[in-house]
């Protein structure tokens, strides 16, 4: 079946686009992009003036729980609130229960994601048995049966001889390796940002630098091993620092930061509502400093990705002691309308910029295909509607879980519609798109 | 011999209730308001001193103490205060609660609940555990203490001890030394001092110093020649132990040689400065023997305004608020 | 708004009650005055001076609150809680008798928890109560040894005292409407 999406404009960074272009999609692939492209029986979607054809977005960070946490979260209920939040594409973190640290389990992840046929599910395996830091994994059997990447994230490669080892295993098939940056005896049992905030309310800390630390040693090994590495949900100004640096000096290193790390800082403990188990998540909500500094690297390009960093935890698991309540929030429905809303909108980065942030380098850095809508890619496309005032409601999260701090939130800017492989798979009623 | 004559004329307060259903913390406090606890104290203290220590106006009334933490001074404090108002009191301490099993603290919260207690006087380790109840409860809360966090009724019972024996508390030099870093008492403390006009100084060696401690209005010194120089008021702060385990000292020896308050130290304080100390003591630590037992030491004082303070406190909360929303 | 007693009434009344207690008591032996806040501790304080003056010796007073024991409280749903102040009664009421003094005697509501209150202090050997203005409509069986005024008045109706200690003026009015009965203003 053919579709032509008609007279919208085209944002496609990778192709150089950004104006009023027709797409025409045949089955599950790009077939032309141009002006007037001619109807030839394509079923016609016109393209309301505002919204936005994009390539599909990809999330490179995000927790599924399945297997072994279900109640948390599906591989068919995280799929279901990719699309509904405008990914087309998201990579999994290792820690389920099991690890997905075996062929097996990555396997049986795909097979779920197959079911769902939703969104696409990029697993990430692990770098050690277990995540347990003491032996690697099978990294080619997990490359076999489909990881695009490894990590022990939920913590640090436990040092820096089996990190140095993982990225020249994994530089083997191209893998880049993802951490979770964190020096462990300087984050001690922090649970919360070490700054006047936490110190107020007697949370104990980590520092900015307790990630640097991890950060610095990344890019360290990156540069003796030559393997790509890649720094997660990023959120201190000296993270970076480091990282600039680390660029210039021509060192393969990318970095990722999650939208409540651009939106939010350590005040959030405090107000409106204090120890508020939802602005609990590590990296922690950071100072002003770091939040602007985040938005600084978005805005010159130091930054290669936006990745939410899902983790979704069932209510009670929530309702505790802020000490003892498990770090995370979900992103994955919240993520668009933040980046449109505090970025775009805000005047720090225009439409095209975003588009890289989202879809063009998540694709890069993992190796994946897509990011583009070049003839032959995969049909993966996100329509965006830039303008709509979107009211982000807890209740209404297709995820199975519901611990966002951005409840209630009014945003400038949602999906209108996600399409994966040339199928709808999520429509926005309110954005006026009828496909 | 002349006739009695009047002392005082009455004033009417500022405020006449606290406009909160829980005691949280000495942050959400209006100094007014704080000035209604310890005035209402005040009247409170006189009970302790009749033959029958006891008036009935809790009487019917609840009160469950629930501890999770060991403690002697404030559960006992709380309990006394509590059965001079009258009111019926019940203790569950953390060995015999059912948090053992496995129960949340917001199930431990909702099944005392549902017996109906009007207050629950609460003690935890984990900063912030009032606040999650009383989002839960309908019952007032009345922080015991939570982590790291606050202990209102200690500096409400220290601002009173102060008080009574300076007769105001603006414009005095408070000095805070010790472990400052994991200490709730020193975080209200801080709080109602410097909304009371006081002019605060914390000392302690930098690795026990809270992040960016002086935004809050205090000054900050780890010197003690220093923080104590003309001091009306100096509060030690106790030393643990395992401070030693995070690497945060190197001997309780050595903390005592820097920072510990001696005799030769005091005498760089003014000559009616008074002494204090949240107890329980660590002598030869924190604190000299001679300074604990000497002439300045009010410690025993502030045990006793404890009951008084703590005795306000569940007056005032006792009627609730108006207007309260639903939980 | 009627003026049932000025200044000079309320002066004279006084100093007869004065005289009143020391012809009934034989003098002021084992006497001491104890007055519930507000108006009944300055009344309480002047009958002191009185009796200095007919005796030349001193009555000890003492001040009560009776806020603690008041029937009240507690009653409401919620609400603010009424003010509390210090009750001073610096020496012993064991074996005293007692001249519990308040400005207006009304539902004896007042009364009954001064009653309370004061025998948590001890065991008196009596307690005399002197009110300067006896309005009636009594709901519990109390009854004043010493009156100032008795005032027939209508539940409508409300008593106000006003003393120079604390109103600048002396003036006991008698006023249609009476003021709504509330847990911080609580009439006698």
């Amino acid at each position: 079946m053919k579709r032509l999406f008609k007279g919208g404009r085209v944002v496609d960074p990778a192709n150089g686009i950004d104006g009023v272009h027709d797409v025409l999609i045949d089955g599950d692939r790009i077939a032309a992009i141009g002006r007037d492209l001619p109807v030839d029986g394509a079923a016609v979607v016109e393209i309301p003036h505002g919204l936005v054809v994009c390539p599909g977005f990809i999330d490179m960070h995000v927790h599924l729980r399945e297997p072994g946490q279900e109640h948390k979260e599906t591989v068919a209920s995280g799929a279901a609130a990719a699309v509904a939040g405008g990914f087309t594409a998201v990579a999994c973190m290792p820690n389920t229960i099991p690890v997905n640290d075996d062929a097996n389990v990555t396997t049986y992840i795909l097979a779920k994601a197959a079911e769902a046929g939703l969104a696409r599910v990029y697993p990430i395996g692990a770098v050690s048995r277990g995540s347990k830091g003491a032996l690697l994994a099978d990294i080619a059997e997990l490359k076999q049966a489909g990881c695009v990447a490894i990590t022990d994230d939920g913590h640090p490669v436990a040092t820096a001889l089996l990190l140095r080892r993982a990225m020249e295993y994994a530089g083997m098939f191209g893998m880049p390796v993802i951490e979770h940056c964190e020096d462990p005896s300087l984050r001690g049992d922090g649970v919360a940002h070490e700054g006047y905030h936490a110190a107020m309310l007697g949370l104990r800390g980590m520092p900015g630098a307790c990630e640097a630390l991890g950060v610095e040693r990344g890019i360290l090994l990156s540069e003796l091993t030559g393997s790509a590495f890649h720094v997660a949900h990023m959120s201190a100004r000296a993270s970076l620092r480091a990282v600039r640096k680390g660029k210039e000096a021509g060192i393969r290193v990318t970095c990722e930061v999650a939208p409540h790390h651009f939106t939010l800082t350590d005040e959030s403990l405090a107000s409106p509502i204090p120890y508020d188990t939802n602005m609990k998540m590590n990296p922690p909500l950071r100072e002003a400093a770091d939040r602007d500094a985040m938005l600084a690297g978005i805005a010159d390009g130091s930054v290669d990705a936006i990745a939410t960093d899902h983790a979704p935890h069932h209510y009670d698991e929530k309702k505790v002691e802020f000490d003892r309540a498990p770090f995370g929030i979900v992103g994955l429905e919240t993520a668009v309308p933040l980046s449109l809303d505090r970025l775009v909108h805000a005047g720090l980065i225009r439409l095209p910029r975003l588009v890289e942030l989202l879809s063009v380098n998540p694709a890069r850095i993992l190796g994946v295909r897509g990011g583009s809508l070049s003839p032959g890619a995969p049909a993966d496309v996100t329509i965006v509607a830039p303008d709509l005032h979107v009211r982000i409601e807890a209740s209404r999260l297709r995820s199975r879980s519901r611990n966002t701090p951005f409840d209630g939130w009014q945003l400038q800017g949602g999906v209108a519609a996600t399409i994966v492989g040339g199928r709808p798979v999520f429509i926005n009623s309110d954005a006026g798109l009828a496909v | 011999m002349s006739a009695p004559v009047i002392t005082h004329v009455d004033e009417t307060p500022a405020v006449t209730s606290l406009r909160r259903k829980d005691l949280l913390g000495i942050a959400d406090l209006a100094p007014d308001e704080i000035s209604l606890i310890l005035d209402t104290a005040e009247a409170m203290k006189e009970i302790g001193s009749r033959p029958i220590k006891k008036v009935p106006a809790l009487r019917g009334k609840t009160v469950v103490n629930l501890f999770f933490e060991p403690s002697t001074r404030t559960r006992t404090s709380f309990e006394i205060a509590e059965k001079r108002l009258s009111a019926d009191t019940l203790n569950i301490a953390s060995a015999s609660s059912s948090v053992v099993k496995g129960e949340t603290l917001a199930d431990t919260a909702l099944n005392l609940e549902a017996m109906q207690p009007d207050m629950i006087v609460l003690r935890h380790p984990s900063s912030g555990a009032c606040h999650l109840l009383s989002r839960i409860c309908r019952s007032a809360i009345i922080n015991a203490g939570d982590g790291m966090h606050e202990h209102p009724t200690q500096a409400l019972l220290d601002a009173f001890t102060i008080r009574e024996r300076k007769k105001r508390l603006a414009g005095l030099k408070v000095a805070i030394i010790g472990d400052l870093l994991h200490s709730r008492v020193l975080r209200s403390n801080i709080h109602l001092l410097t909304k009371m006009g006081a002019d605060v100084w914390v000392c302690g060696p930098p690795t026990l110093f809270p992040t960016d401690i002086t935004r809050c209005g205090v000054r900050a010194t780890s010197a003690i020649e220093e923080a104590v120089a003309d001091a009306d008021v100096i509060m030690l702060l106790r030393i643990q132990l395992e401070r030693m385990e995070g690497a945060f000292l190197p001997s309780l020896r050595e903390y005592f040689n820097v920072c510990g308050m001696t005799e030769a130290r005091l005498r760089r304080a003014k000559p009616d400065v008074i002494i204090m100390h949240p107890g329980p003591m660590n002598r030869g630590v924190e604190i000299a023997s001679e300074v604990a037992d000497g002439p300045y030491s009010v410690i025993l004082d502030q045990v006793a305004n404890g009951v008084a303070v703590r005795m306000g406190v569940l007056y005032l909360l006792a009627g609730g608020v108006e207007h309260e929303t639903a939980v | 708004m009627p003026v049932v007693m000025d200044a000079d009434r309320i002066a004279r009344t006084l100093t007869r009650i004065a005289h009143e207690i020391v012809e009934r008591n034989r003098g002021v032996e084992d006497l001491a005055l104890v007055g519930v806040r507000t108006r009944g501790v300055h009344l309480a304080h002047r009958l002191a001076r009185s009796l200095h003056e007919i005796t030349g010796q001193d009555v000890p007073t003492g001040t009560l609150d009776i806020t603690l024991y008041r029937d009240d409280l507690m009653r409401h749903a919620v609400g603010p809680q009424p003010l509390v102040r210090r009750t001073e009664i610096p020496f012993s009421i064991d074996d005293r008798k007692i001249l519990l003094v308040d400005d207006v005697l009304y539902t004896g509501r007042t009364t009954r928890a001064a009653l309370d209150a004061l025998i948590d202090f001890g065991r008196p050997r009596n307690i005399q109560l002197i009110v300067l203005v006896d309005r009636g409509h009594r709901e519990l069986p109390i009854k004043a040894d010493y009156v100032g005024k008795s005032l027939p008045t209508s539940p409508e109706e409300s008593v106000q005292v006003y003393l120079q200690e604390s109103d600048s003026r002396d003036e006991v009015i008698l006023e249609a409407g009476s003021p709504p009965r509330t847990l911080a203003r609580w009439s006698a």
